[in-house]
């Protein structure tokens, strides 16, 4: 090794523009992303923020609901909270069944997997308003329809109309894709040692799935729940036609009943209101909420999934 | 029969005296097996003694470890396996209809190469397999897996942990736990594929010794790449060359001078 | 096995085979120094034992260094063997010596009678060690087995000769010394050819793994 004069072997040779400049690309990036994040928050926060009030949150709304006085957001929290909840119990049993089909029962490229995932993939990629016409030309009229014929309610519909229960199997047909997903991930990720082990002691397939491979793939079935969650309390188009309403005097309390909702309402807020700069303030605010409601449901599904995480890694 | 360094208050003994001849419990006849259209076994026939050590040797892809499982019927596992041939244990050919594939595991017990403790605690890896097996009560259980653990010579290192998470172990003690996991349902034969490769020293001359002292209870069968490993703790070997049995008899004369050249040249390591 | 091995135990080969030259040269010039009555000759063959001594410690050496990396089969036998081997090369070496000094003893007087029997001896047994080493090299288990019988002609050979000089000691009591002296040297060239025996058997159990010592043995 020669040494140079100065005595340092292992001085910089040069320079290095390439590894330097990416990281000051990278980091620039980084910070595009936040200050885009911040302005748009920022916008909504400023401009909704002098409008929330308790009253705002926790207060029904008139039927004139473009009067600042009036308006509340309490019937829309209510009503996306039960779509989001019903909406749940419909998609993530399912999703998860259909992951634990495809991963577990079915070789990785037999015919009718290689369908299944076709399948999954192409919903993924269906417009939202194309769930919402198939909500209501299937569920509906096809669904709700027979089924009051069968029931002898022809005349006065009560299952062939929109209802908060046929928005939510729309959504939840929306939102299987991604529960679908997250979930193959999270059982593509144990190791097959322990199905080969449990299996080794006499346990049948069934066995290993319930007893071993999906307890600890539960973390990542939240995740896949929770993305659900997030995309479906954002979602308007789909349930356009299927249950959202304008106006209800009362919250929902039969599956039949339709709905307010604060993606909806914004929709609403914006496009039928005669007096948009009055509206204005009404408008952030919603937005203000629906993203507060949206933020805390991650929330707390994350709380959940990190306690599960903790009690897998420390155990029974 | 065996060329004996078991001591002799060990081997048990008739009446009269003479040492009773060891029973076959496993047989396999003419056992060929097919991945789709390639050949892995070739009408492989053996005979491997009861509560012996049964070493399983040879170069890498040779199809020992596809053999051993054989046994438990893990290749079944493996859609585009084919078998043709018998393999019989106990006398009972193990792919009769009538066999369940799920008592046969529980009566030919596998420990894997890499330990795979459930992520649970070491008192729920051992229960699992017990529940599995029927057993119920607490009590039962509780004495099961305190049984096994000490069969393991484990007992005396996690006796006062029992329910803290198995992944907290090291390496060496999860590869005991496993051991322990199998026997604890008490199988009549327990195969093990290349048990201490992943192992410092210490960690496999623990598990050497381990094996030693289970032979009294079960059949052992072991895949091992490990000269010396065969050589200590196996009573017999049989080694295996392209899918082939190439030679099969008791470990000091497949050590010390095999009939096969074949054999001579793994042994002592001119292969290829 | 490692090409490291490989060559360590082709070295130890060939350390036996400088070993076993050695032997047999140490033997042949003891018996030219005594038929030549050549003292500088004997004095050398003391000397040069020490060399035959350090080759035992080398090939020993050498097949510890073997044995820990865990030989099989017949690279095992082949270290235990030289091993052995190189014990009995050491004691030729010994009884060399032997007849070197007896010999250097015997230069202090005049000369008994012609020497015969003890150079026929001693062809005999360098004969012997000759073909158990050829056999070890071509590891021919054959040769090996024929050179074990010819054990008995050269103790057949001592026994006669230590008859003969006893009663050649009896008639005439002022070659008793000189007797005894050849006593000695006839004893030594009787080990030496059982050394040499107990070579070819080494070789047999090298080549078949089979221990054709002691057949009266119980095993």
């Amino acid at each position: 090794m020669t040494i140079p004069k100065g005595g340092n072997p292992f001085a910089r040779v040069r320079f290095d523009y390439a590894s330097n400049g990416f990281s000051a690309l990278t980091g620039l990036a980084t910070l595009l992303i936040v200050a885009i994040l911040f302005v748009i928050l920022g916008n909504i926060a400023y401009f909704g923020w002098p409008s929330l009030s308790w009253r705002f949150v926790t207060g029904g709304t008139e039927k004139d609901m473009f009067n600042v006085d009036h308006a509340g957001v309490m019937p829309m929290i209510f009503g996306t909270a039960a779509l989001v909840i019903l909406m749940s119990i419909a998609v993530v049993p399912v999703g998860v069944i259909t992951a634990v089909y495809l991963t577990e029962y079915t070789q990785s490229n037999s015919v009718m997997t290689r369908v299944i995932r076709g399948a999954v993939n192409n919903l993924a990629g269906v417009p939202s308003i194309v769930f919402g016409l198939f909500g209501l030309g299937f569920f509906i009229n096809f669904v709700g329809q027979n089924m009051d014929a069968i029931l002898g309610k022809a005349d006065e519909p009560v299952w062939g109309k929109p209802a908060i229960l046929w928005a939510a199997l729309t959504l939840a047909i929306l939102t299987l894709p991604v529960v679908i997903v997250a979930t193959e991930e999270a059982l593509k990720a144990i190791p097959n040692g322990l199905r080969e082990a449990s299996l080794a002691l006499g346990a049948t397939k069934l066995q290993t799935v319930m007893k071993i491979v999906i307890p600890q793939a539960l973390p990542g079935i939240m995740t896949g729940s929770i993305l659900a969650v997030s995309r479906g309390a954002g979602e308007v188009a789909p349930i356009m036609f299927t249950g959202a309403a304008y106006y209800m005097a009362e919250l929902p309390s039969r599956l039949t009943d339709q709905f307010m909702e604060l993606g909806y309402h914004v929709f609403i807020l914006s496009t039928q209101s005669p007096d948009i700069e009055r509206t204005r303030p009404i408008l952030y605010a919603t937005v203000v909420v629906l993203l507060g409601l949206t933020f805390l449901l991650n929330f707390v599904a994350i709380l959940v999934r990190a306690q599960m995480r903790r009690k897998l890694r420390s155990l029974s | 029969m065996t060329d004996s360094i078991v001591p002799k208050s060990l081997v048990p003994r008739a009446a009269d005296g003479a040492a009773p001849p060891a029973s076959t419990l496993i047989e396999t006849e003419r056992l060929s097996l097919y991945y789709g259209s390639t050949q892995a076994l070739k009408e492989i026939t053996l005979t491997i003694p009861e509560k012996e050590v049964t070493a399983l040797i040879g170069p890498s892809g040779c199809g020992k470890s596809t053999f051993l499982r054989c046994f438990n019927r893990m290749n079944d596992l493996i859609d585009s396996v084919r078998i043709e041939g018998k393999v019989s244990i106990g006398g009972q050919d193990i792919h009769a209809p009538e066999v369940d594939v799920i008592e046969l595991r529980k009566k030919v017990g596998m420990v894997f190469q890499k330990s795979n403790p459930f992520p649970k605690s070491i008192f729920e890896n051992i229960a699992y397999g017990l529940r599995l097996a029927g057993v119920r009560t607490k009590s039962e259980i509780e004495t099961a897996v305190e049984t096994s653990l000490r069969g393991a010579a484990l007992w005396e290192e996690v006796k006062d942990r029992l329910h803290s998470s198995a992944l907290g172990l090291s390496g060496g003690q999860q590869q005991r736990l496993c051991i322990a996991r199998a026997i604890a349902i008490r199988p009549e034969v327990v195969l093990m594929d290349e048990p201490a490769s992943a192992l410092d020293p210490i960690a496999t001359s623990r598990i050497e010794e381990l094996i030693l002292e289970l032979k009294r209870e079960f059949t052992i069968v072991i895949v091992t790449h490990n000269m010396q490993q065969a050589a200590r703790i196996s009573d017999h070997t049989a080694f295996f060359y392209l899918g082939k049995l190439i030679e099969f008899g008791t470990t000091r004369r497949i050590f010390t001078n095999p009939r096969e050249k074949q054999t001579e040249d793994y042994v002592t390591g001119r292969f290829g | 096995m490692t090409h490291h091995f490989e060559q360590e135990l082709q070295e130890l080969k060939d350390l036996l085979l400088a070993m076993t030259s050695r032997g047999a040269a140490a033997v042949g010039n003891a018996i030219k120094a005594l038929v030549d009555r050549d003292e500088a000759l004997a004095r050398k063959v003391i000397e040069d034992d020490r060399e035959l001594d350090r080759l035992e410690i080398e090939i020993d050496d050498k097949s510890i260094s073997l044995l820990a990396q865990a030989p099989l089969a017949r690279d095992l036998r082949t270290v235990t063997v030289a091993m052995k081997i190189s014990h009995d090369l050491e004691r030729i070496g010994d009884e060399a010596t032997t007849i070197a000094r007896r010999s250097l003893d015997l230069n202090q007087e005049p000369q008994l009678k012609p020497y015969v029997d003890i150079p026929r001896m001693s062809e005999l047994a360098l004969a012997m060690l000759h073909e158990a080493l050829t056999a070890f090299v071509t590891l021919d288990a054959e040769r090996a087995r024929q050179v074990i019988p010819r054990d008995k002609e050269v103790d057949l050979l001592n026994k006669q000769l230590q008859r003969e000089l006893a009663s050649y000691m009896v008639e005439r009591p002022v070659t008793i010394s000189r007797c005894l002296h050849l006593m000695v040297i006839s004893k030594a060239l009787e080990r030496v050819a059982d050394h040499a025996k107990n070579f070819a058997e080494e070789v047999v159990y090298l080549c078949e793994a089979v221990d054709i010592r002691h057949p009266n043995a119980p095993r």
